[in-house]
Formats: structure tokens, C-alpha cells, sequence
């Protein structure tokens, strides 16, 4: 198949390319952009005028809810979700039911997913078995199999002395881990420290359980030399942190979701638990401080944090609704959202969902490392096709995904998918 | 949900969920009420028929004896048909969920439910599922609320002290749990109390109190001095071991309210309590008992105002 993408603003943040031009496609690949050969013949041609042609998005947290929670998710929706989003590779954290913490789990999900020949899955191992804390994994076999990390997810790492064998074996190989940093009896609430869980009774996550986390991580970091990337950070102290541990060199990246860069407590409202999140969204200064440290590079990259939640789970009181929102569909207008309201240019704001996620997962992709998240002749057609200026409304029934719910419902926001293409192959085009 | 979803368009009352943003008049209008029905509880027939043919449910998802009977007893006074539901006891038990629950009492023609909880904000999810004409009475939730509780205090800070814009009122003991103080505290603000004074130690008054609008206090002279009206909340059993206190004797010896202390208030001050109260714990059986004490009235006041909720929201139609 040989495809012809023709007219298009094709921006690739990576190189900082944004120009009008052509993108030839075949065998997968990309084999010319910009001005294509006039003997290129294409069995198919995608006319592009007024859409922007970036990279497949990569999402660094997506829960596709395989094994384990099938009726909250099943591969098929949420893989259809991610490139209805026009997300082309998913990193999945490993809390799944049973947790993957043993290679076959690992090769029957990539297996699944290969067959739907969709979004490339990029598995987390656990980084203890069953995610309980005590045992460590086989984290080489679980590489083998496809693991491009190891995580804890949201299971908190009560016990320091495991948390500090785990680095220390994981750096052995040079295994990234990847961690939320949440203090095990800290971080117990549902909501965040501050007026609004006051007002509404509601059990506090006060900021120092995410800053005392982050103190042991980072000295854990510095005896045993691993490399860490930390996950969903919530606090502009933590941000701050963050940004000092970076500038003493050490081997650290990070991740916000798309609530956390909207979003604040005050949005719970009325017990919204749609709205019931994690991490806790937190107040006005810990979102302007996540948005600067995003478009500053202190955050390296923007997901979705994408939880499809079954409809029974999330009618429930406030506190014992499932934490979690669906957000694959989301992640692009999302991203662009916040690079309009921060007055950032294109290029920038698809950097946060396309090279430096993949910057932040290093040389875990292995041959794709060169090619994911950016666009390259000779590189895998990972590609998004959007209408920029196209508005829409978030309604969750119309979603792809089988979590219906999203704390953006009702939302008017820019940005409209029209073409997903993964290894060259049109994997979405909107109707 | 933008709008107060226990007001209707018009801003009338059609559930009552929390005290805070209600507006000072429609309190007042709730506390005007009560005292017309303080006089059908001394009548020989303690009747009126405001609420015949409707059926009130007593939705209990959370044990309770006191406030349970005191709501029967004020839905019984307006000629309600009422209906007691220990759920933490059978559906909740057997696994239904929540909303399950309230869909089948709705199809026994409940025209209003009582509800206590554990959690905070489940009133309020019921409130969004039942039918249009159903009116939800929050029973207590969690650590949120305990509206009826805030308006019973209310009238009884009033009938002793009338004018509310002249008090200071100090609110003694585990303020961090308590969703009677929270109450307290939003109807204490409307109602324009200049000074309200949060009186524990830092586990269970922190600082973040400050946010409701109250100063913060853990010395309990200091939170007494001067005081016009002082709540003693209950101590509940599980705060009184582990991290939050390390004993009940030490609590009483710090913050337990004693005639010593008492004679740091005002010498017409007048001591409160939701109740059930722990003689010895939060409150020497000296001051439960004394003259300053306006406990038990408080009781008799709770069925008036539970009246006047249940009469005022049945007459307001979402």
C-alpha cells in the first residue's frame, strides 16, 4: 500500500519542521516528505488541505483495562479509542487483574494487540509481583517479552528498603522505573488538602505526601543511580523539586495528565465524582505551576491517564467512587487547549504528546526509538491527520472508549482527529 | 450542577443538604417555623396535618438512635406515614448498591428520605437520582454534614441569646471529624456571628479550619475567654486511642469542659451538646447538669425544626 498524503501543514516538533508539503508513504514507512517525486504513485491519496500531518501521539498512560477489568474496558474499544484520539503507541501501566508481573501475561497482551493491528502497546512491567510490595519481578525476562519499564502504578511503595532494591537491580540492566510519588499513609484521601476537602468533609491528600515520595526517590536515586521517571505529578512543590533535581543532573523525567492541567478541586463542585481523580486535583497555584514547568520542559511530557471506569463503580458517594476518567480521545484537544491558553506555538505543544514522551522512554522502543514521535523519511508512518480550528463538544456517550466518563463533559474544545495512520495504514478516519 | 441542587429555579428549599449556601433568610424562615411547631408539641393531640398521605422513609445507612427517633417523631407530628430502613443492617449488606436501593423505595411511592451516611456527598447523589417530586433530607453524611443538627443549634442559640451579629461562640473538641461542627459553622457565619472559635488540639483542629472562617484555637481558656455559647462535640470512641489522642483521660484534662473552665465564658454563657454525651470525656456531669446547660432543651427543640424542615421542603416543588 502506498499512500500519498497531499497539502497538509506538516509539523514535526522534533525537527522544528512546519511548512506546507506532501508525505509519501509505502511498505510502512515514510519515504519522503516535504516534495515527493512526481513518479511516487500512490494507491491512495489523502488531500490534507487546512489539517495539520503530525506524528502519532504517544500517550505514556493508558489503561486499556486487559486483563483483568474486561467489562470496564475491553481492548477493542479503548485500541479504538486511542486512535479515534489519534494516540499511535501506548505506554499501559501494569494494574491489570492479574498484574503484569509474568511474561506471558506480557506476550498474550501484545500478542491481542497485534492482532487488532492497531495502536502499538508498549507494556509496564510491575516492579514487585502482584504489585504488593515484597517480591521483585523478573524484570529481565519481562524486558524480553516487551516491557519498556517497571512501575508500581498507584500501588504506593510502603516499604523503602524494597523500593531501594528495586532501583538497584532495575539499574543493574539500566531498567527505567517508573513511579508516582505518593507517601504510602499520606496519600490515603480522596481529595486534596486544602479549603474545598474541608468545606465537603472529605478525607485530605496533603502536598507532602507527594514531596516526601519524591525527597526518598531522588535520594534513592543518588546511591543506586537509577533512572526514574515519575509519573502524574500534582504540586507545584513537587514540580519545584522537580526542577532542582533536574538541574543536579539526575536521570529523571515526568509526566502530568490532562486533569491535572485543567483542572482544580473546585471543580468537584457538588460531590462530582466524575471529578474523583488520581492523583487529587489540587488548587489554582499547583495547575499554573504545572502548566509553566509543561511549556518550560521541567515536565517532560502530557498524558492522558486514561481509566475507563464502569458506570456502577462511578455512582457512588464521592469516596467510594473509582478514581479514574476516560481520556485517549481527549489527549490531543486537551494539549492543544493548553498551548492556546498558554500562548505556545504548534510545534511545542504536540511536543508534549509526541518527542519527548518518547524522549522520556529513552532507548526502550528499541528500533523505534529513532523514528516514534516524530516524522522522518525512513521512519515508521506513525501519523495524525487533524483539523486544528475544528471545535467540538465532549459528549461521553458519543466516545469510543467504554468509560464514559470524563471531567470535561460538556466541554467545547479544539481540535478534530481526521486520520490516524499506524505503520502506514489508515487505523481511523472520522466520519 | 451549577446551581445549588437543594434550591429549585425559584431559590426555594426542596432538599435540605447542608446549611452552606442557604441563604440567612430562608434559615430564619426554617427557625420561624420551628417555633410555631413548639407549641403542637405541648398540645394534647400533637398533630398537625401537614404531611398526610405522604410517606417518609428513614434511610439509615449508618447507625443512629437519637436522631433516627427524633425525625420519626417529627414526621409522625405531621401526620407522614413513616417507614424505618436499617440498611446498614439488610440491602448494603446483601450488596445492593446505593442507588439500587433508592430506585426500589421510589417505586413504593417514598415521597421523601431521610438519609445518614457514612460518606460524605451521598445525599446529594441521591438527591440527582430520585424523581422530581422526592426531597431528600440530608441525616448527617460523613464528616460533610448534619444540617437538621446546625438548625436545631441555631434556634436554641437564638431563643437564649435572640440576636446572633453580638456572639462569640466557641466550638469545642474533634472539629476535623465532625460534620455537626461543619453545620455549626455555616449557619454561624450566615447568621452573622462575629467571632466563632474552633477549640481542640492540632489532630483534630488544624489549621486549615481557618477556612471556614473560624479562629483556631488549642488553648481552651484561651477558646473559652468571653464566650456567649459554647458546643462540646462528642468524642467518638474511635478517636480516643491510637494517633489522633493518646487517651480520653488526657483529652478531658486538656479540653474536657469543667466548671473551672466554664467560669472563663461569659456568666451567662450557655453550654450545648449534640449528644450522646461522655460524661467525664468531653464534659464533667457537673456542667451537663448545671444551670448553663441547654442540652436537653436542645432535644426538644430538634423534633420543632425537624418538623419545620420536613413541612418546608414537601411544600416546594423542584
Amino acid at each position: 500500500m502506498k499512500l500519498l498524503i497531499k497539502n497538509g501543514r506538516v509539523v514535526d516538533p522534533a525537527s522544528g519542521r512546519d511548512e506546507s508539503g506532501d508525505v509519501a508513504i509505502a511498505a510502512g514507512r515514510i519515504v519522503s516528505l516535504g516534495k515527493v517525486n512526481p513518479d511516487f504513485r500512490p494507491t491512495r491519496t489523502i488531500d490534507a488541505s487546512g489539517l495539520i500531518v503530525a506524528p502519532g501521539l504517544v500517550d505514556l498512560a493508558a489503561r486499556l483495562r486487559e486483563p483483568g477489568h474486561e467489562h470496564e474496558g475491553m481492548l477493542e474499544s479503548e485500541m479504538a479509542a486511542a486512535v479515534a484520539g489519534g494516540v499511535t503507541s501506548l505506554v499501559c501501566p501494569p494494574d491489570t487483574d492479574p498484574a503484569l508481573d509474568e511474561p506471558g501475561l506480557v506476550e498474550m497482551l501484545k500478542f491481542r494487540a497485534r492482532n487488532l493491528n492497531q495502536s502499538h502497546l508498549y507494556p509496564l512491567g510491575a516492579l514487585t509481583r502482584g504489585l504488593a510490595g515484597e517480591v521483585l519481578t523478573e524484570m529481565a525476562e519481562l524486558t524480553e517479552a516487551g516491557c519498556v519499564g517497571f512501575s508500581q502504578a498507584d500501588v504506593a511503595l510502603a516499604d523503602t528498603m524494597v523500593m531501594q532494591r528495586a532501583l538497584q537491580y532495575a539499574s543493574t540492566f539500566g531498567y527505567t522505573v517508573w513511579l508516582r510519588p505518593q507517601d504510602a499513609y499520606l496519600g490515603k484521601g480522596v481529595a486534596a488538602s486544602g479549603a474545598l476537602a474541608t468545606r465537603l468533609g472529605l478525607s485530605g491528600v496533603p502536598v507532602i505526601a507527594e514531596t516526601i515520595a519524591l525527597h526518598t526517590i531522588f535520594e534513592l536515586m543518588r546511591v543506586t543511580g537509577a533512572r526514574v521517571h515519575l509519573c502524574r505529578l500534582s504540586s507545584a512543590a513537587g514540580i519545584a523539586l522537580v526542577r532542582v533535581a533536574k538541574a543536579e543532573g539526575l536521570p529523571v523525567t515526568c509526566d502530568v495528565s490532562v486533569n491535572q492541567l485543567h483542572l482544580t478541586d473546585m471543580d468537584i463542585g457538588y460531590f462530582n465524582a466524575a471529578m474523583r481523580l488520581t492523583p487529587p486535583l489540587r488548587q489554582q497555584r499547583d495547575r499554573d505551576a504545572i502548566r509553566a514547568a509543561l511549556a518550560d520542559g521541567t515536565v517532560d511530557a502530557l498524558v492522558s491517564d486514561h481509566t475507563p471506569v464502569d458506570e456502577d463503580m462511578k455512582n457512588l458517594p464521592f469516596a467510594e467512587a473509582e478514581p479514574g476518567a476516560t481520556g485517549l480521545e481527549l489527549l490531543l484537544s486537551l494539549a492543544l487547549k493548553w498551548g492556546e491558553e498558554q500562548g505556545i506555538g504548534l510545534g511545542k505543544t504536540l511536543a508534549a504528546v509526541t518527542s519527548e514522551p518518547v524522549r522520556a522512554l529513552g532507548d526502550a522502543l528499541g528500533s523505534l526509538s529513532s523514528s516514534a514521535g516524530r516524522l522522518v523519511e525512513g521512519g515508521v508512518a506513525d501519523i495524525c491527520l487533524f483539523d486544528e480550528k475544528a471545535r467540538w463538544t465532549v459528549e461521553p456517550a458519543a466516545l469510543k472508549s467504554q468509560g464514559k466518563h470524563s471531567p470535561f463533559a460538556g466541554y467545547e474544545l479544539p481540535g478534530r482527529v481526521k486520520y490516524t495512520l499506524v505503520a502506514g495504514h489508515v487505523a481511523y478516519e472520522a466520519a | 450542577m451549577t446551581r445549588n441542587p437543594q434550591l429549585n429555579k425559584h431559590g426555594e428549599l426542596i432538599h435540605l443538604l447542608s446549611i452552606e449556601g442557604l441563604p440567612r433568610a430562608v434559615l430564619h424562615s426554617i427557625l420561624d417555623t420551628a417555633g410555631t411547631f413548639l407549641s403542637v408539641n405541648d398540645r394534647e393531640v400533637k398533630k398537625v396535618p401537614l404531611l398526610r398521605g405522604k410517606s417518609v422513609f428513614n434511610l439509615f445507612f449508618e447507625n443512629s438512635t437519637r436522631t433516627r427517633t427524633t425525625f420519626e417523631i417529627a414526621a409522625k407530628r405531621l401526620s407522614a406515614d413513616v417507614i424505618n430502613l436499617d440498611i446498614a443492617k439488610s440491602s448494603a449488606a446483601k450488596g445492593e448498591s446505593l442507588l439500587d436501593t433508592i430506585a426500589n423505595l421510589s417505586a413504593m411511592h417514598a415521597d421523601m428520605f431521610v438519609v445518614r451516611h457514612s460518606e460524605s456527598g451521598a445525599p446529594y447523589l441521591i438527591a440527582q437520582h430520585c424523581a422530581p417530586h422526592v426531597h431528600v433530607v440530608n441525616a448527617g453524611d460523613g464528616r460533610h454534614a448534619h444540617p437538621t443538627q446546625g438548625l436545631l443549634d441555631m434556634y436554641t442559640i437564638r431563643h437564649y441569646k435572640q440576636d446572633f451579629t453580638q456572639l462569640t461562640v466557641a466550638i469545642v473538641g474533634d472539629i476535623v471529624h465532625s460534620r455537626v461542627a461543619r453545620s455549626d459553622i455555616n449557619a454561624l457565619t450566615t447568621l452573622g456571628v462575629p467571632e466563632i472559635r474552633a477549640v481542640g488540639p492540632k489532630t483534630l483542629v488544624p489549621g486549615d479550619l481557618k477556612e471556614m472562617g473560624v479562629r483556631v484555637c488549642h488553648d481552651m481558656v484561651e477558646g473559652i475567654k468571653g464566650a456567649d455559647v459554647i458546643i462540646m462535640l462528642r468524642l467518638q470512641n474511635e478517636r480516643m486511642s491510637g494517633a489522633m489522642l493518646p487517651s480520653a483521660g488526657e483529652f478531658f484534662k486538656n479540653y474536657g469542659l469543667t466548671q473551672e473552665k466554664l467560669a472563663h465564658a461569659k456568666p451567662d454563657a450557655i453550654v450545648m451538646h449534640p449528644g450522646p454525651i461522655n460524661r467525664g470525656v468531653e464534659i464533667d456531669s457537673s456542667v451537663a447538669d448545671g444551670k448553663q446547660s441547654v442540652i436537653l432543651p436542645q432535644v426538644t427543640f430538634g423534633i420543632a425544626v425537624r418538623m419545620a424542615v420536613m413541612s418546608t421542603i414537601a411544600g416546594n416543588n423542584a
